[in-house]
């Protein structure tokens, strides 16, 4: 929890050694782009865009989509 | 390795947002819903062509509200995660669980404080039908604004830290951050579609019940990711030696807390 300023004296104890961006990527790519369409389902779909017609989904998370803070109505 | 250790800090991350959705899933519905409930009571008392139910007030106020916050949690979640294994080692010289806390914050901060300072959350019976598009591209425009910026702030802090030390790089990249989020502010337009007689207590209430939802759900996830992936990254020797590992204060710590 320390000062990220302390100079590389500080605890050897547990070396942060960053992740390689090349194993992040795969996973970044796939997951963030499921998780941004499962956000648009929850926060947009039915309301200023349409990707499915009727209003069944809007209706089903009206609540979150208020009480989450997306534009609704 | 680094591949599975991505890929197992992905799946506690959204485990981790399906426990902070569950909490923030019971603060919604003792704090929110009666809100939502009183905001739609004044909109049929205005209204008096009843639209017809698609889907009833009860499962809206519950399963449906249950599905919107429960992928809202685990989508961002993940989102948190895969974040966390980018800035772990890379924003500065933080353990797991202290990045876990500093990337929860910001999420908190970028994706919803600031964007709602701006754009704030709105009952039932606020928001004109007519401007729906409008209002959905500038929220999300906010949010990308204020993420982008947030991570030209920390790519600047970065850079000024050789020079000016990391307590004044982050001064300074703080007040960057603040100058062009004030100047994104002052340029988008404002909304307010707010009826004159609608309840500001009303209104003042159902904000921070909101407001209270993301608390809940970016804390319990600081903490429950923060616990998960300080066990998937420290390795774990045999629990005597694991005393002896550690920092000389975690062993009195740890040493006080059994003893106690």
């Amino acid at each position: 929890m320390a000062q990220s300023a302390a100079p590389a004296a500080a605890s050897p104890a547990l070396p942060i050694t960053p992740l390689p961006l090349k194993a992040i990527l795969p996973w970044a790519v796939f997951f963030g782009m499921l998780a941004l369409v499962l956000l648009y389902f929850v926060g947009a779909e039915q309301g200023a865009t349409s990707l499915v017609a009727g209003s069944d989904v809007h209706e089903w998370v009206h609540d979150g989509r208020h009480l989450l803070g997306f534009p609704c109505h | 390795m680094n591949s599975t250790t991505v890929r197992s800090l992905l799946v506690r991350g959204m485990l981790a947002g399906l426990v902070a959705g569950l909490l923030a899933l019971v603060v919604a519905y003792l704090m929110g819903e009666p809100r939502v409930d009183a905001a739609i009571a004044f909109e049929d008392s205005h209204s008096h062509e009843h639209e017809m139910e698609i889907v009833s007030r009860s499962l809206q106020s519950t399963a449906g509200l249950a599905t919107g916050v429960l992928i809202f949690g685990v989508s961002l979640g993940g989102i948190a995660a895969l974040a966390f294994c980018f800035a772990l080692g890379r924003v500065g010289r933080f353990t797991p669980r202290a990045t876990a806390v500093l990337i929860s914050g910001a999420a908190l901060l970028t994706v919803y404080v600031v964007p709602f300072l701006k754009y704030p959350a709105n009952p039932p019976s606020i928001g004109d039908p007519e401007t729906i598009g409008k209002r959905t591209t500038l929220y999300f425009l906010m949010i990308a604004l204020s993420v982008l910026l947030a991570v030209a702030a920390v790519i600047l802090g970065k850079r000024l830290a050789p020079r000016l030390t990391t307590w004044y790089a982050s001064v300074v990249a703080g007040v960057a951050y603040l100058v062009a989020i004030g100047l994104a502010y002052a340029f988008l337009p404002a909304i307010n579609e707010v009826p004159a007689d609608f309840s500001a207590t009303l209104l003042w209430q159902f904000r921070l019940a909101a407001v209270a939802i993301q608390l809940t759900l970016w804390t319990a996830f600081a903490l429950t990711f923060g616990y998960l992936a300080e066990r998937v990254l420290t390795p774990r020797p045999a629990k005597s030696e694991a005393a002896e590992a550690n920092s000389e204060s975690n062993t009195a710590a740890w040493t006080a807390a059994s003893a106690g």
